[in-house]
């Protein structure tokens, strides 16, 4: 009884110490100046353009991991013609992204489509630049969170198995028709918690971003580079400042995320 | 529906799962599909759907080839061993999936779901989900929702497996008043030879892939055509010696013949008990088993095991009891042909009259 008391006590003490107490400091730092001082930092033209930059690599992302995270784990749950020895590489190579060190993933973009690769300077020709641009932004973010919703939604296609789509199908219903109305609502709130993880990771990522961005001021900065930025600079009120606004989002998404489970449990 | 099926194989990777299966369902029959677990009788119902494709042979629906049809063209009704609802949707919505598909009008759907409602008796639930209904109500919605659209022909995989015992009989009753009704052509699937004997109007016996004979329930019983069917469909002992047996003395003891003896073939009885004296032979009682309706007893004969079922209105036989048996027909075989033998000291060559 004694020891259980003890190890309850130390559990808050190290949540207390690791969450909840930078979370305090991160408040009164950005609150410092007052609310003006809040203000200015977030209303800099290099705060305004971040803040944008990550919300345009959040949104992009989510849709295209959305699309192809759902897609792909139908194909390597219940497609007949992949042989199970495809399947089951893909099914490795799909956590490679979990593997590898983000700044390692933004490394292999930058050598790969670099300006001064051979892909790199052929698209550079074209107009296209990856590397040091949104593209080559998206593309790294792309990368680390490839794998959330592939791990989100294959568990519940292979829980449900494939007998309730037979049965439309000896129903008269075509694959399409199959997916909205039989598989879709089956595996739609792991897709949610998907997205939900999908977009709180992606409005995190700094390492494979860092790397691939350049880290330019109000071109290709985004809210966490500008953190860091503003650390480097001793701008200390300002760091806080959008480090809350982050915070902020990170809690909105937490609770969704806890909704989004329980309803996940639930069907 | 008329189906006709050719020279059907399926192969799953090395395994050969349906060898050359021939047959003919004629309109309106319903079929059970009978045999051990694993012996490919799901394998042939799933082609027939449509949900596999065959490796090699044909299927023919009304005398036109349905290989290349998809699930969706065929005009079938499948119901699934774990009924495969769609859990997300009502009962009605359930029923209604095959007309939506099919964009029929809002009001003929509502009527059509409410006859099919009320006819498999699921009135008051329509608004409820599948995880509020019993095995039995999931099984009539499974079963609704099949017919909703009007098939041609009717799959049922193993359509009781899921259900307790209790009420399984009752279904099962319900089941082939309900088809007979309708007069859909119907296959169902089992591995319960009481439920294939009681339901269906003609049994394939399936085994290992092969189909290893078709008819209605009694030829199946009277009429075994191979060695497996007759120790399959109801119950037998095997005996390899079958010369011991007092009338079958005459018997080849070259050719690797054993026999199966049904309990039915055998009288057993305390001495005098039996009319026909002269055609038995002894036994020695080895066990008894009280089946709440008779007695099994368990007899041995220099060494062979031999069962048998007495009426609770005869005198009680006792382990150790030495007893006369008469045997009246065995099923004899090989590996090359089998034949029904009749015991042919039953007709005395000499009757004296007195």
């Amino acid at each position: 009884m004694m020891m259980r008391r003890l190890w309850i006590t130390l559990t808050y003490i190290v949540v207390s110490l690791l969450l909840l107490l930078p979370l305090y400091k991160i408040f009164t730092g950005a609150w410092a100046d007052g609310l003006s001082g809040f203000m200015d930092a977030l209303l800099r033209a290099q705060s305004l353009h971040a803040l944008k930059m990550t919300a345009l690599i959040v949104i992009i992302v989510t849709v295209i991991n959305t699309l192809f995270g759902v897609m792909l784990s139908i194909y390597l749950v219940r497609a007949t013609w992949l042989s199970p020895l495809v399947k089951r590489l893909s099914n490795s190579i799909v956590d490679l992204p979990f593997a590898v060190s983000p700044v390692i993933g933004g490394l292999m973009i930058v050598l790969l489509l670099g300006p001064n690769t051979v892909l790199g300077t052929m698209l550079g020709n074209v107009g296209v630049s990856i590397v040091y641009a949104l593209p080559g932004m998206v593309l790294a973010t792309l990368f680390v969170t490839f794998p959330i919703m592939v791990r989100e939604v294959m568990p519940v296609l292979q829980e449900i198995g494939d007998q309730q789509e037979q049965a439309a199908s000896t129903l008269g219903a075509y694959s399409w028709y199959t997916f909205w109305k039989v598989t879709w609502p089956n595996i739609r709130f792991a897709v949610m918690y998907g997205v939900v993880l999908t977009v709180a990771r992606s409005l995190g990522e700094f390492g494979a971003v860092l790397v691939v961005s350049g880290n330019i001021i109000n071109k290709t900065q985004t809210a966490t580079t500008l953190v860091y930025q503003d650390v480097e600079n001793f701008n200390v009120v300002a760091a806080n400042g959008i480090a809350l606004v982050l915070a902020a989002f990170s809690i909105m998404l937490l609770l969704l995320m806890e909704w989004t489970k329980k309803r996940k449990e639930v069907h | 529906m008329h189906i006709e099926v050719k020279d059907l194989n399926k192969e799953f990777g090395s395994f050969h799962a349906v060898q050359d299966v021939s047959f003919e369902i004629e309109k309106g029959k319903l079929i059970g599909f009978l045999g051990p677990s694993g012996g490919g009788k799901t394998s042939i119902l799933r082609m027939l759907a449509g949900l596999e494709t065959p490796t090699s042979g044909d299927i023919y629906f009304h005398g036109k080839r349905v290989n290349d049809l998809p699930p969706q063209e065929r005009g079938i009704g499948f119901v699934f061993q774990n009924y495969a609802l769609f859990k997300h949707m009502t009962v009605f919505d359930n029923i209604a999936f095959g007309l939506k598909v099919k964009k029929q009008n809002k009001a003929f759907i509502k009527e059509r779901v409410q006859y099919l409602v009320e006819l498999t008796g699921l009135k008051g639930f329509e608004h409820r989900y599948p995880h509020q209904l019993s095995g039995g109500q999931r099984q009539r919605v499974a079963f609704a929702r099949a017919l909703a659209p009007e098939p041609q022909l009717l799959l049922l995989d193993e359509p009781f497996a899921a259900i307790d015992a209790k009420i399984r009989t009752e279904l099962r009753t319900w089941l082939k008043d309900m088809i007979g009704e309708l007069g859909i052509t119907s296959i169902f699937v089992t591995h319960d030879q009481e439920e294939a004997i009681e339901v269906a109007d003609e049994i394939m016996i399936i085994s290992k892939g092969k189909l290893e004979q078709k008819g209605t329930p009694w030829e199946i019983y009277k009429h075994p055509q191979t060695p497996f069917v007759a120790s399959f469909i109801g119950e037998s002992s095997l005996i390899e010696r079958i010369q011991c047996f007092k009338g079958f003395e005459d018997v080849a003891t070259s050719s690797g013949i054993k026999a199966l003896i049904r309990p039915e073939y055998v009288e057993v009885g305390k001495s005098g008990e039996i009319v026909l004296a002269s055609a038995t032979m002894d036994a020695a009682v080895k066990h008894l088993h009280f089946r709440g309706s008779e007695w099994m007893i368990e007899l041995e004969i220099e060494g062979q095991r031999l069962i048998t079922y007495r009426s609770l209105e005869k005198e009680v036989l006792h382990p150790g009891e030495q007893v006369k048996v008469l045997i009246h027909r065995a099923y004899l075989f090989n590996e090359e042909k089998s034949w029904i033998m009749e015991n042919p000291l039953k007709v005395d060559p000499l009757p004296i009259y007195i």
